[in-house]
């Protein structure tokens, strides 16, 4: 086949998966199902069309073949299950039903509604609190972004078949729990969401901070993470906490340009050439953002957030930062999620507003954190304060803990250089006290 | 990748008519579509070039010409830009758009830092990346 043909049927699969599988979901009812045949599509869209050509409306092609094929499938488990029970061939029969009225509405008919509750019911049942949030994460890219097994299990550093075997298991888990295919009730409508916000920040993070391996960031993962993002707030404009997601990643992703040297190695916040922010990402978080809050709804952990996000959009040089705000704004997401994470970077900001000292007693009064006993940035942090209250020898034995702990081998580089900076500057002779003047303020966690 | 489409400028657009009600109103469901399925991350029509400018350089000299400008076929009407995972998904996206009438809309990929691949070596990185500082600078004074 030709490579032309092949790169034609990929892109028409990326536009128009999600919803031939969303389709499919409604009529069948079944996730593994619902995909299975929507493969079966592709497959024959991979055979046929290098003969007959791209049909002139692929999509529909696509949903017609499928949902003939979806008719074979329960035609033969009817005729199965006839010997069996009454009841499985009365679900086979009322499927067969579902696809016959639905043969009527060609996809171009679908209404944008039933369209969105098709996308709708595909993201939540993707991201089901009956799946380990990895599993979440590997059907959501496989059923709304189209994504392909190898890809998915590349983006995630895992062998093919270890990825496959997951997916499969998670599509099997769904049907074993009888996972319902209706949109969630309102009642659990916030909780279930909770669950989606948090696959696709799990999605966007894994390739913004790269926690294994070679490469500081994996952009693709961020990219299918924002496509995630902008296509759920289309879908629930009225919901702040899914533009407050959007606008973090998306004033995050604007900071990718800056945030790699020339060899490849991290450029931490404060030091990065914010020239080479990305001006329209950041202009959309921005706007996200605005829209997040305009909604008046209490503000929720994203958007806090993507808050703090914006006080660094906003700020043209880095001796700009509003700090004082940014605590303000860490108070409130501590008050929120009550995580030592989020406590450790609230210390990060008050080092940058009230000095080192205040920020060192914050960092010891964490030092027993359980969550944080192997967590590379508490002794990266305290590691900072330390050197810049001159405190070098302590400072370069919490950047070596710090390197010691990270899985990351760019930011291990960063990090062993610090600490042989401090090792040095306790052998230079200088004079022990506050930074320097002149001198780079250093953050370690807000990227 | 991130592509910028090029809708070009016709006699219409020129004169600053405006297209049929059931034009606009197609080509407001596309660009809604391409907004619900997160791809689109701008798009602007442009004003006639009667309302615009040029600038001609010429060693030291700077002329500036008034519009409009007589080449309608290379002119530009208005813009996109689109997240896309390749040039096929752009072009299979320009395709479900309403235009017609033998009308020729151009993708263009827009640069990313990895596209300069092998040319751009981490020394002319680190050189572009002073040449950047440089200019922040004098910007900044």
């Amino acid at each position: 086949m030709s490579d032309a043909t092949q790169e034609t049927v990929a892109a028409v699969w990326r536009i128009e998966s999600a919803r031939l599988i969303g389709a499919l979901l409604r009529m069948v009812r079944s996730v593994e199902l619902a995909e299975d045949l929507a493969q079966e599509a592709l497959v024959a869209a991979l055979t046929n069309w290098p003969t007959t050509g791209v049909p002139e409306n692929p999509g529909a092609w696509l949903m017609t073949t499928a949902r003939n094929r979806a008719l074979d499938h329960l035609r033969r488990q009817k005729m199965q299950q006839r010997k069996h029970g009454v009841f499985e061939a009365a679900m086979a029969t009322e499927a067969m039903a579902a696809i016959e009225t639905s043969e009527r509405d060609t996809l171009a008919s679908v209404t944008d509604a039933e369209l969105g509750d098709d996308l709708l019911r595909l993201v939540f049942i993707s991201c089901h609190p009956v799946l380990s949030r990895e599993a979440r994460a590997a059907l959501t890219l496989r059923m709304l972004g189209g994504l392909s097994t190898a890809e998915i299990a590349r983006a995630f550093l895992v062998p093919e078949p270890t990825m496959a075997q997951r997916i499969v298991r998670a599509k099997r888990t769904l049907g074993e729990a009888r996972v319902p295919f209706e949109l969630p009730p309102t009642a659990e409508l916030r909780d279930r969401l909770a669950s989606v916000l948090e696959v696709i920040y799990l999605i966007f993070n894994a390739g913004y901070a790269a926690t294994q391996g070679e490469d500081w960031m994996r952009p693709e993962l961020c990219q299918e993470a924002l496509r995630l993002g902008r296509i759920l707030a289309q879908l629930m404009p009225g919901e702040a906490e899914v533009h407050g997601l959007l606008a973090l990643m998306e004033l995050n992703a604007s900071r990718l340009p800056a945030r790699t040297g020339p060899q490849g190695e991290p450029i931490l916040l404060l030091d990065q050439d914010r020239s080479r922010w990305d001006q329209l990402l950041l202009h959309r978080g921005q706007t996200a953002f605005e829209r997040a809050q305009s909604l008046q709804q209490p503000l929720g952990c994203y958007t806090l957030q993507a808050a703090i996000a914006a006080c660094h959009a906003r700020a043209q040089v880095a001796a700009d930062t509003d700090w004082h705000r940014i605590v303000a704004l860490y108070d409130a997401l501590v008050e929120l999620t009550r995580s030592p994470i989020v406590e450790l970077n609230r210390a990060v900001a008050v080092s940058m507003a009230f000095g080192p000292a205040a920020a060192l007693e914050l960092v010891d009064a964490l030092a027993d954190a359980p969550a944080l006993q192997s967590y590379h940035l508490l002794p990266s942090v305290r590691g900072d304060l330390l050197f810049k209250l001159g405190r070098s020898v302590e400072a370069a034995t919490e950047f070596e803990r710090a390197a010691a702990l990270t899985h990351n081998a760019r930011e291990r580089a960063l990090l062993s250089a610090r600490a042989e900076e401090s090792r040095r500057r306790q052998t230079g002779a200088k004079a022990p006290g506050a930074t320097p003047p002149g001198a780079k303020p250093r953050i370690s966690i807000v990227r | 990748m991130r592509v910028m489409v090029f809708v070009p400028a016709d006699r219409n657009s020129e004169a600053g008519v405006m297209p049929s009600r059931e034009l606009i109103s197609k080509m407001m469901q596309f660009n809604e579509e391409l907004v619900r399925a997160g791809v689109m991350l701008d798009g602007q029509g442009l004003t006639p070039t009667s309302k615009a400018k040029r600038v001609r350089f010429s060693g030291a000299e700077r002329t500036v010409i008034d519009g409009p400008f007589a080449e309608s076929k290379e002119l530009v009407a208005g813009y996109w830009i689109w997240q896309v995972k390749s040039i096929e998904e752009a072009v299979e996206w320009l395709k479900r758009a309403p235009f017609d009438g033998g009308v020729e809309v151009t993708i263009r990929p827009i640069f990313a830092a990895e596209d300069f691949g092998k040319e751009m070596t981490p020394e002319l990185r680190h050189k572009e990346a002073q040449l950047r500082e440089e200019v922040g600078r004098r910007q900044g004074s």
